[in-house]
């Protein structure tokens, strides 16, 4: 072409200001057509209701300062974060000694700050698994006492640590239960891969709550008279059964998508079997397993919370109980929104590190 | 090689010992674990045998035709504390079943409109649904129960009802309805209506195998609204079109007339089905992304409308994506139905935990609970295998 052409031809114009910009992007994504138009309306109208009543609930009508009398006369239109304010201690840490709940709350800050070191790439590895060991004993020794501080019986255990703490022994001990579950499962040895079956299927096709009751009331009958097991520990004990059947299913997943060469080529390099399973094949099947598990993991915190029924102080129950008290018991409703807003903060902050592992490690069977 | 020309037979003796012989082994160690799990059962059970024996807890099945001696609020089938164990558990097995299939049936409605609405090319539509999921999955189910149920009884009694749509009262003791008081002829009518549906299918499938043949459509609309509508119509004109609808009124203290929902089953439906319909959301909203783009513009290119693109192309394809993780949600709504115990609603487990507590009878008690949710989710999961089989694409 040449330079005279060059000159002639007219610059590109910018495109109308009603399709680029916060008005483009309105149209296309709010006004495209009148169906559109009728169903943002509405839906502008719900979310409006929603967010105004919400807010004006828990901010604008809630009672901050006063005496209970201010919330009665609020009742039903503000929160009574004045309840809140008097009963917090007891909704997070329970019927734990009063003095001693500053170690309910390390407990509670050590899980934090593990689980978001679990979200850092750098500290992923073996490392990793060895320090949430470390921090499950420091937990235990906080919330037992002992090695000079005072002992609490587990009795008295309650609250958010309580939670976290039945939660992540769970998750922990369930790991290496549906290691062997998911080998056992895969193996070929008929009589072993029968006892593995039937022991998922089982598990996993009955509610958490038969576990439990199961748990609490038939475990102190199956051991001998004289050994007596401590209430929270057969709930723990309940828990780590139930999820261990879940967590050897994702394994199994993870076991499954290992190619087939990897196996064949361990055998070629003349390994035996554990050695095949733990230098080449459970790495890799791990690997891929750990947003199940990840998930499998919120859903044991959630699930945590049926210990309630068998009368243990978990963040539920602690919440609940809070207030029993005459003067608060009509506000019984704003304890719940507290405890839930504990749970979904713990459950999507780790649903989000879930989705960051698996694009991370790209190993979700996404299709493009 | 020089061995190859010897004419003598070589035989190979084992040079590995039998304990290195990998059948041997497989087999020493089958054995060793079985020993082991039976070793630890006959442990378990003869430990439990003596402390039922050092506490006089009795053992076997003849309780169950003992009389139970407890009131359940609400049952399907007639029962009186005068009953048997046995019928108690049973009306509480009922009363699962009833709740699980109610939930299950509006949380797949919740869960498609919710799960069609994130894919909603509405930005606003998208993020509202997208906010439900999330504060829904994020939170115990227990503690949601606990709320739902909290909100109900905290409703005004019957003489402050709040009149939500006339004739439907929501009160504290309940939700009261208006309903059709039964007459003979309805049980007819259903017959009917189950007639009618069997009619549709078949005619259906002669339809299919005609257009297949000929090429030529039959209408289905209107014929399928004749066997299944026509038919109990015309059932219920001959007998005289009785109807007698009863509405809730106040009288005195409380409402007479029409049905009520309980506060437990209204808050256990309530729920049971937002909590899962969550979770379907998901599972739909995967299923449809999975079906890849090229089949929608493959269907618009052969001329297909919108609606039909949706129908036989995107909607079938999705499906076999769709039923394998819908089928394991059916099965958690039924199972976390059994949380119906925190709340008062007298499903299995509550009613199994209280024969529990009255017996002492606690190995025959749970595994009665256990055993019957073992058997739900092998049903569900048999017929859910089934009917995947059924729509599984088959493939070269």
């Amino acid at each position: 072409m040449t330079a005279a052409a060059d000159a002639d031809l007219i610059p590109a114009r910018r495109p109308p200001a009603s399709e680029t910009g916060a008005l483009g992007w309105a149209r296309h994504n709010l006004f495209s057509g009148w169906l559109n138009t009728i169903i943002t309306i509405v839906a502008a109208f719900v979310a409006y209701k929603v967010i105004w009543g919400a807010l004006s609930y828990t901010v604008f009508n809630a009672v901050w300062t006063g005496t209970p009398q201010t919330c009665q006369d609020m009742l039903g239109k503000g929160a009574c974060w004045l309840a809140i304010q008097d009963r917090y201690r007891f909704i997070l840490f329970g019927p734990f000694d009063y003095d001693q709940q500053w170690r309910g709350a390390l407990v509670i800050f050590l899980f934090v700050a593990m689980v978001g070191l679990s979200a850092i790439r750098r500290f992923w590895g073996k490392k990793l698994i060895y320090g949430w060991v470390a921090a499950l004993a420091v937990v235990l020794w906080l919330m037992y006492g002992g090695l000079g501080l005072k002992v609490v019986e587990t009795s008295k255990w309650g609250g958010l640590p309580l939670t976290l703490l039945l939660a992540f022994a769970g998750i922990i001990f369930a790991f290496p239960l549906g290691i062997v579950l998911a080998l056992g499962r895969r193996s070929h040895m008929p009589a072993i891969k029968a006892l593995c079956v039937a022991y998922i299927e089982l598990i996993r096709g009955v509610p958490l709550i038969s576990v439990l009751f199961m748990a609490s009331v038939m475990f102190p009958l199956f051991l001998p008279e004289n050994i007596t097991i401590d209430k929270v520990l057969r709930a723990q004990v309940g828990i780590i059964l139930f999820t261990a059947a879940y967590t050897a299913e994702a394994i199994r997943g993870g076991l499954q998508a290992v190619p087939k060469g990897q196996y064949e080529a361990a055998d070629a390099l003349g390994l035996g079997y554990w050695r095949k399973m733990s230098l080449i094949v459970l790495p890799q099947a791990l690997k891929i397993s750990i947003p199940s598990i990840v998930n499998n993991f919120i859903s044991t915190l959630k699930d945590t919370s049926l210990v309630t029924i068998i009368a243990l102080y978990d963040l539920l129950n602690t919440s609940k109980i809070a207030f029993n008290e005459p003067q608060w018991r009509s506000f019984f409703f704003d304890g719940f929104v507290v405890a839930g807003l504990i749970f979904f903060v713990f459950c999507f902050s780790i649903s989000r590190i879930s989705i960051k592992i698996e694009r991370v490690l790209d190993v979700g069977h996404k299709r493009r | 090689m020089a061995t190859s020309h010897d004419s003598a037979t070589i035989t190979v003796k084992p040079t590995v010992p039998w304990y290195r012989d990998r059948n041997a082994r497989a087999i020493a160690f089958q054995i060793l674990a079985l020993s082991a799990v039976i070793l630890l059962g006959w442990y378990l059970v003869s430990n439990t045998m003596h402390n039922m024996a050092t506490r006089n807890i009795a053992t076997g099945w003849s309780f169950l035709g003992r009389e139970a001696g407890f009131g359940i609020s609400e049952h399907v089938i007639e029962y009186s504390p005068a009953d048997s164990y046995g019928r108690a558990i049973l009306v509480g097995f009922l009363n699962t079943i009833k709740v699980a299939v109610i939930g299950i049936v509006l949380a797949t409605i919740i869960g498609v409109i919710v799960g069609l609405a994130r894919l909603s090319p509405n930005w606003l539509v998208a993020r509202m649904a997208t906010v439900y999921v999330e504060s829904l999955r994020n939170v115990p189910l227990l503690l949601q129960l606990i709320i739902w149920y909290g909100l109900i009884i905290a409703m005004p009694g019957p003489r402050q009802a709040v009149q939500m749509i006339p004739g439907v009262f929501l009160t504290g003791r309940g939700v009261y309805y208006p309903s059709i008081e039964a007459e003979p002829v309805h049980t007819w009518m259903a017959v009917l209506f189950l007639v009618g549906i069997a009619l549709t299918w078949g005619y259906a499938r002669w339809a299919k195998r005609r257009q297949d043949e000929t090429g030529n459509a039959a209408p289905l609309l209107l014929p399928a609204l004749g066997f299944i509508v026509g038919l109990p119509l015309v059932a219920w004109l001959v007998a005289g079109a009785p109807l007698t609808l009863g509405i809730p009124e106040l009288k005195g203290f409380n409402f007479a007339g029409g049905s009520v929902l309980s506060p437990e089953f209204a808050a256990m439906v309530v729920g049971l089905s937002t909590y899962t319909g969550a979770f379907i959301a998901e599972v739909v909203r995967s299923g449809i992304q999975a079906v890849s783009h090229g089949q929608t513009e493959a269907a618009r290119a052969l001329g297909l409308r919108p609606m039909l693109v949706t129908r036989l192309v995107v909607f079938p394809q999705s499906l076999r994506v769709i039923v394998p993780p819908l089928t394991s949600q059916y099965l958690n709504l039924t199972k976390n139905s059994s949380l119906a115990v925190a709340i008062g609603y007298p499903d299995l487990v509550s009613t199994g935990n209280t024969a529990l507590n009255q017996t002492g009878q606690a190995v025959e008690c749970i595994a009665i609970i256990m055993g019957v949710y073992l058997a739900i989710s092998l049903a569900i999961s048999l017929f859910m295998n089934w009917y995947n089989k059924h729509i599984a694409l088959v493939e070269r």
